[in-house]
């Protein structure tokens, strides 16, 4: 046995855009162990149901991340909703589900680039966050913000998207596709790429199950495990919808399946834009919540739950999200157990952490 | 929309062997989450297995242990560190048990502080 030592790596680190710091035991090159530990951000957000309206609520919710910033706002509404037993038109479900897979597109461009910066590859990173602001103008467009969006309310949304909209939504994304390609065939054909990501931070089908993980990086492990086959939100049991799966469970399957759900999404809203039907976008809810119900949506980084609880006051008693990085981070630990000290950043950046969401 | 959250009430004393027989039917772990109720705490559990939810409700009075369940759900030990740091919940024997510096805190426990 060589002699061990431990290296700190963040919570300041050239790949971290957000602070999570973990010890690396390692001996040589090779890490033995990582132990992470969190709380640098922790804001307590879900304490605020004390002092924040249900209705109000959502805000807050939203401002857990500025990424799955609308997804965090559905899960909430579909756990008071679901709390309350308020049925959502229609309407409001195909447009929450376009957003919701706007924003998903958004965030895996947003990953690639965060990816590319990781591996050195400056100029693949500034074209995929470019593209992305292509898709950043359409959420503008149709909700009036860029990173906030508070269109979804409880009862359903606040704005609704018209038909001309629409179609230049539906257009812009299909004529996104070739530049959306050229930059993913880099990633994918690249010989320099796929020397930092082939083979890299395996983790096996059984492993990915063991461990409980999440999103891509359980899909990139075989697992057919998506929230949106629940049924339970959206419109995706309406279209066609089978989540993208690789077998490899490396570094580079992962990325191979966030490259594929991006292309999946604009189908979806491609799809959702033709089947929308015309109707009301909300509902008026009376009353204040009296029950508790537990949820979950399938975020661009995996499954989140959303956990409400009211006692019949304006006030929750208890508001709780469960982010995707949070269920990761034990896959983490595990994939980076007998790597290279040269593949931690990339088996971090893997994983898509958001820290801001695990901190709430 | 489905309401459905599937909450099963547990006993303390019922939990681990619960949380095995889940284990050996497939299930995995979803998360783990305390909230302060008049009797103490109450601890929901929630396990996943083909997209189908289940969540095991147990209450606690604030100063009883309660048993971790990492030596079948390995992932639990950030649920119930950051249960520990936040609420002051006393679990017992978990896998990885950071003694309360999971989370970096001003004060301890400040979602359930103490008078």
């Amino acid at each position: 046995m060589g002699k061990r030592t431990i290296i700190p790596f963040g919570p300041q680190h050239p790949v971290l855009p957000e602070p999570i710091h973990l010890d690396l035991v390692i001996e040589d090159e090779t890490v033995v162990e990582a132990i992470p530990s969190i709380g640098f951000i922790h804001r307590g957000l879900e304490k605020l149901v004390e002092k924040k309206e249900y209705t109000e609520m959502v805000y807050v919710i939203e401002r857990i991340c500025g990424i799955c910033s609308f997804g965090h706002g559905w899960g909430y509404c579909a756990a008071v909703e679901g709390a309350m037993d308020v049925k959502v038109p229609e309407r409001a479900e195909y447009l929450r589900t376009i957003w919701h897979e706007m924003s998903r597109i958004h965030s895996h461009l947003l990953w690639l680039g965060l990816l590319a910066d990781g591996f050195g590859f400056e100029s693949l990173f500034m074209h995929c966050w470019r593209v992305r602001e292509t898709v950043l103008d359409l959420l503008e467009k149709t909700t009036g913000g860029r990173v906030i969006f508070s269109v979804c309310k409880v009862g359903g949304v606040r704005k609704d998207i018209d038909n001309e909209t629409m179609k230049e939504i539906v257009d812009t994304l299909n004529g996104l596709k070739k530049e959306i390609k050229e930059l993913t065939d880099v990633f994918l054909a690249d010989r320099s790429v796929k020397n930092r990501l082939c083979g890299v931070g395996v983790l096996s089908k059984e492993e990915a199950m063991e461990l409980g993980t999440v999103g891509p990086m359980a899909r990139a492990s075989g697992l057919r495990q998506d929230m949106r086959l629940t049924g339970d939100h959206g419109v995706y049991d309406q279209l066609d919808f089978e989540p993208v799966t690789a077998e490899e469970g490396d570094s580079y399957a992962r990325c191979k399946v966030r490259i594929g759900e991006v292309f999946q999404s604009i189908e979806l809203i491609e799809k959702a834009a033709v089947k929308i039907p015309d109707g009301p976008i909300s509902v008026e809810v009376k009353g204040n919540v009296e029950g508790e119900c537990v949820t979950r949506l399938e975020q661009p980084r995996g499954e989140a739950y959303y956990y409400a609880k009211g006692a019949g006051t304006k006030f929750l008693e208890r508001m709780r999200v469960r982010t995707p990085t949070n269920q990761n981070i034990p896959a983490l630990v595990k994939t980076l157990q007998g790597c290279d000290l040269a593949d931690v950043p990339m088996l971090v950046l893997t994983i898509d952490p958001c820290i801001s969401c695990t901190e709430r | 929309m489905s309401a459905q959250s599937n909450i099963v009430p547990v006993a303390a004393s019922d939990l681990l062997p619960k949380v095995r027989d889940l284990k050996s039917e497939g299930y995995r772990l979803g998360q783990i989450c305390a909230t302060k109720v008049s009797e103490g705490f109450e601890i929901l559990y929630s396990f996943d297995k083909d997209h189908q939810l289940l969540n095991l409700k147990l209450t606690v009075a604030e100063e009883e242990e309660v048993q971790s369940i990492t030596a079948d759900f390995w992932s639990a030990f950030i649920y119930e560190n950051e249960m520990h740091d936040l609420f002051g919940v006393k679990i017992k024997h978990i896998a990885l048990d950071y003694g309360g510096h999971f989370f970096k805190v001003a004060q301890p426990t400040p979602w359930n502080p103490k008078k």
